[in-house]
């Protein structure tokens, strides 16, 4: 299978300009500017059927399509690296191991959009990812390959390492543009959308750095090449992260279409001393749990939501038997409570809530009507609040209680337990 | 007011944003740097600095984890306490090290030497169950054996 964006990972010295050339490192860059519309590129991302690979799996080129092409104000391009689905960590391996093809993706993306401001908003944890990224930005810069009149060119980027700071909720577009703009990260209100009303009152296109590593090989190979490679509607290959209870946790760049089952057992190793599946999350926390009985799933994100979940991050976690499921509930939900921004009641106050009735259970304190009452606690979370973090809350936790109810029951019992506090 | 080398620094990192205050994360990262934690002194000196009021930077301060207003340990230590890492063990690792270290998440040791903070996911499940120490560096399939070189090598 011929490999994308994990094209370079392994390879020594990837990070470094010098290897990224030897392929044709950054000839789709040039063949962009100087070859084709800023039109033209949108129109061959919009036919590769490129889709946000951060998890809302938006088509990519209609987005940029969104950008008012007479807007006065400039424009911006934000990289979200701000990785922090639990279950996630493919955009470190582009960051660490080729940071170039995210540049080269970078100034074709500015070039169709119109932008000559770039900032890359990278999780403050991953330091190494952050300097791997200052550092190619800066050979770019010597190569002529960034800041003014690029290759000859008369096209000026300037792009930027923007360093977040630990908050889980910055991942959200909306609050990844607050916290750009130096304020606590509360997600807006859409509309405006980003498009027309982005970072600093400007038109902003937003995306995952995987999507944007994909943008140099479209470019370079067609869209046509693309397209075909996914499933329908769904073009490409995706960095699938896989971890728990397998043999062979990690990154696999594998066609849309690859089925659940075989992620895990061809891919990952099966799991560990024979046991076998319990559950898993397809795509990371956010995506309602599957039982063994769905694993044969296609990974792309139509199949996944016609199922009742989704593909999210990509962000696989595999559960083997062993495991206690209330107790699992628990883990997500301290989550959910712990990285909710606070800025909607239902949710500040729902996930807390969520944590303490599943902990309960857990405890060994819960009480038949608590089993009642904890499906219309979560499901009052979802759907009012402003960003998707409530229906996020809502579909996770919620999955565990209906799926694995026999679990939450067996927990009951009827002490006297008076919970305080 | 910050010191003359300090504001060069902040000028340079200023100069990247099209707004002075979106150079606030950057420049709390900077002064947290410096000093190893956020006082109130240096909230006030960015306030004038970007000519926002100080209650702009107390909150952000606050809101985000990776800002600190009282000092770590030499050696900090974060643990991972999310799905991946917790399917692998993590809670036992945890344990392990407040018992070692004689000490709860969010406290440092006595001689400062030692901080512990549990989190949630730092972004590398793959080698789960896993920790951050001193901001930087990552190790993972941490077992108790690795717990018990990372201290050695800080004592």
């Amino acid at each position: 299978m011929e490999k994308i964006t994990s094209r370079h990972f392994g390879i020594p010295n990837s990070h470094l300009l010098e290897t990224y050339r030897k392929d044709g490192g950054y000839e789709a860059a040039r063949k962009a500017l100087t070859t084709m519309t800023p039109a033209a590129v949108i129109e061959e991302v919009k036919k590769s059927n490129l889709r946000g690979l951060g998890g809302a799996g938006f088509p990519t080129g209609m987005k940029w399509s969104f950008i008012p092409a007479n807007n006065p104000k400039p424009k911006y391009l934000v990289i979200n690296g701000d990785e922090g689905e639990p279950g996630t960590f493919k955009d470190k391996y582009i960051f660490e191991q080729d940071p170039h093809s995210l540049l080269e993706g970078i100034i074709i993306t500015c070039y169709a959009i119109g932008s000559h401001k770039c900032y890359v908003y990278i999780r403050g944890e991953y330091i190494k990812s952050i300097n791997a990224v200052q550092a190619a930005i800066d050979e770019a810069k010597k190569a002529n390959f960034l800041g003014k009149g690029i290759m000859g060119t008369n096209f000026d980027l300037e792009v930027v390492v923007h360093q977040g700071a630990g908050a889980y909720i910055c991942g959200e577009e909306t609050a990844l543009l607050e916290s750009l703009e130096g304020k606590k990260g509360f997600p807006r209100l859409k509309p405006p959308f980003p498009a027309v009303v982005g970072v600093f009152g400007c038109p902003t296109v937003i995306n995952n750095v995987e999507t944007i590593a994909c943008v140099g090989p479209i470019i370079a190979k067609g869209a046509e090449w693309f397209a075909k490679l996914g499933s329908e509607k769904n073009g490409g290959n995706r960095l699938f992260c896989i971890s728990g209870h397998v043999n062979k946790p990690g990154v696999y760049e594998l066609p849309n279409g690859t089925t659940l089952r075989e992620l895990i057992y061809d891919h990952a190793g099966g799991i560990p001393n024979g046991r076998k599946l319990k559950a898993v999350i397809p795509g990371g926390i956010s995506a309602p749990l599957l039982t063994p009985d769905q694993i044969d799933v296609k990974m792309d994100f139509d199949s996944l939501k016609a199922i009742g979940s989704m593909a999210g991050s990509g962000g696989i976690i595999v559960m083997d038997d062993t495991t206690d499921m209330v107790w699992a509930a628990m883990v997500a939900a301290r989550f959910f409570a712990h990285e909710s921004c606070g800025q909607c009641s239902p949710c500040r106050e729902g996930s807390g809530w969520v944590y303490r009735q599943v902990k309960r259970f857990y405890d060994g304190h819960a009480k038949p009507h608590d089993l009642k009452n904890l499906p219309g606690i979560i499901n009052n979370i979802g759907g009012n609040t402003i960003c998707a973090f409530g229906d996020a809350t809502t579909m996770s936790i919620g999955s565990y209680v209906s799926k694995f109810r026999q679990e939450f029951e067996a927990k009951i019992k009827n002490d006297n337990f008076v919970p305080t506090a | 007011m910050f010191s003359a080398d300090y504001i060069k620094d902040m000028d340079k990192i200023l100069s990247k944003y099209d707004q002075k205050r979106a150079a606030l994360l950057p420049l709390l990262h900077y002064v947290q740097g410096k000093e190893g934690k956020i006082t109130p002194e240096a909230e006030k000196n960015l306030a004038e600095y970007l000519s926002e009021p100080v209650v702009h930077i107390h909150e952000v301060v606050c809101f985000y984890h990776l800002y600190h207003q009282e000092k770590q340990g030499k050696c900090h230590l974060s643990v991972c306490q999310t799905t991946a890492c917790a399917l692998r063990g993590a809670e036992d690792l945890i344990g392990y090290i407040e018992q070692k270290l004689n000490l709860k998440p969010g406290e440092v040791t006595a001689d400062g030497k030692f901080s512990l903070d549990v989190v949630e996911c730092l972004g590398a499940c793959e080698i789960a169950p896993m920790l951050q120490y001193n901001n930087v560096e990552y190790k993972g399939f941490l077992d108790k054996k690795k717990i018990d070189e990372i201290i050695e090598k800080h004592k």
